[in-house]
């Protein structure tokens, strides 16, 4: 493509081969783009998300649900390609509860993490998923762990991920301080998906948060018009 | 990273930046970090200054290939000099950022730089002015740019405020360009901030060991 761009002249100006001018991300398709966050607190842990799936430019899904029900109080956000993760959740789900009715109690957030990692790790070269596994059990209480593509598994007290996060990664290393409640962590990521979806092109929508400690879970949703503003400029 | 590899074939030394400029009450606060680095994998100078004077008032910022930066700036300063002979005058801040333009847009072929003009001039005060890879020039309240300006715009978007005070503005821009480097590996080093108002210009250092920590570091 490039031999034959820089035969044809245009406006009197040679085209450039120098197709390395442009980024990379102008010439290929994007399957998925998204933001997703959580929060550890003391006692649970907060999740948030996005809700724009995108084609290319056109937008499949504008109000996704990207916060996925693993077990009673183990979620996940999903971010990559669409088919991939709705994929990986499905055969977790499918792990988790049997290995939750064989052991008689509610499962660890740390094993299910792990049951992603173990997935991600072992087909890295065909998926492209990155998640974050949020969730409360008995032993350990709120926990966040981040699997990121290519089936690494860390635990975070805050992670971001997904096409946007790379715009808010400055705005939550400088809002992000151990020892927030409930609140301000659903504050804080409200905030920050808002931002991120002001950026990035491929997020966008709705916000959807969930909050999941030992008394379960709640949903809520922040429609477009309610969206955190900041000063524009 | 792709890309600096390719730079660094292409160009050479590419700066691998966080460039930034911002207007408060009463001027304009421009800064950057101060590495340079060739492919993203070593770094050729720890200390570079990527703020140039092109006039009294009118500094400039520099982001993508330090070669083609520094030709295109020394061009602009002999420029603007003459400019400002013939017109008896200080030159206006969007006269430097057109010549500037001027020089990317109809060398787009073969640069591969973006600048950021920031300055002080009696008609209109303090003023930013971005002038981006293909030669596009625009008017701008706040402006970030550069390889590591990615992690910063929700930071910028969330923290910046019209009619800031001096000190605000410098702590803003010190806060935007330290949390910057510390997510981009090809920006680092010191922070280099002028601040420009009418009374004159002054230049900020700050080192790293004085930079703001945030909660992990």
């Amino acid at each position: 493509m490039a031999a034959a761009a820089s035969m044809m002249p245009i406006f009197g100006h040679q085209i450039s081969s120098k197709i390395d001018l442009v980024p990379d991300w102008s010439r290929e398709e994007v399957s998925t783009g998204t933001t997703i966050m959580a929060v550890e607190y003391d006692g649970g842990v907060v999740i948030g998300a996005d809700s724009r799936t995108t084609t290319g430019a056109y937008i499949a899904n504008r109000v996704t649900d990207k916060l996925t029900r693993i077990h009673d109080r183990i979620y996940c956000c999903r971010s990559g390609s669409a088919a991939d993760t709705q994929a990986i959740a499905e055969v977790v789900s499918y792990q988790l509860g049997f290995h939750s009715v064989e052991l008689d109690e509610p499962p660890l957030v740390e094993t299910a993490a792990n049951l992603f990692r173990a997935s991600c790790y072992r087909y890295r070269e065909e998926l492209m998923a990155g998640i974050l596994v949020a969730g409360w059990d008995r032993r350990k209480g709120g926990q966040l762990y981040c699997v990121p593509i290519g089936g690494m598994l860390v635990r975070q007290p805050v992670a971001v991920g997904g096409s946007g996060s790379t715009y808010i990664y400055g705005f939550m290393d400088s809002n992000y301080k151990p020892g927030l409640n409930k609140d301000q962590c659903l504050e804080l990521t409200a905030s920050a998906l808002s931002l991120a979806m002001e950026r990035d092109g491929s997020s966008g929508g709705v916000i959807r948060l969930a909050s999941i400690s030992e008394d379960g879970v709640e949903r809520r949703v922040i429609l477009g018009d309610q969206l955190p503003r900041f000063s524009t400029h | 990273m792709e890309k600096h590899y390719t730079d660094s074939k292409v160009k050479g030394v590419s700066t691998g930046t966080t460039i930034l400029a911002a207007i408060f009450d009463g001027g304009v606060v421009i800064g950057s970090d101060s590495r340079a680095s060739i492919g993203g994998d070593y770094v050729s100078s720890k200390t570079i200054n990527k703020v140039i004077q092109v006039h009294d008032r009118i500094f400039c910022c520099i982001a993508g290939s330090l070669a083609d930066a520094q030709a295109v700036t020394k061009a602009a300063k002999s420029h603007l000099s003459f400019h400002s002979v013939q017109m008896e005058s200080p030159p206006l801040v969007v006269a430097a950022a057109s010549v500037l333009k001027d020089l990317c847009y109809k060398n787009k072929e073969e640069l591969q730089a973006g600048f950021m003009t920031a300055g002080w001039d009696r008609k209109n005060g303090p003023q930013v002015y971005v002038v981006a890879l293909g030669g596009m020039l625009l008017n701008q309240q706040v402006t970030i740019g550069g390889s590591g300006s990615t992690y910063i715009y929700g930071y910028v978007d969330a923290k910046y405020k019209p009619n800031m005070t001096r000190e605000e503005c410098v702590q803003f821009a010190t806060n935007a360009l330290a949390l910057a480097m510390g997510r981009d590996n090809v920006s680092g080093g010191v922070v280099h901030l002028v601040v420009i108002t009418e009374k004159g210009v002054e230049h900020v250092v700050v080192p790293g060991d004085k930079l703001p920590q945030f909660h992990d570091e």
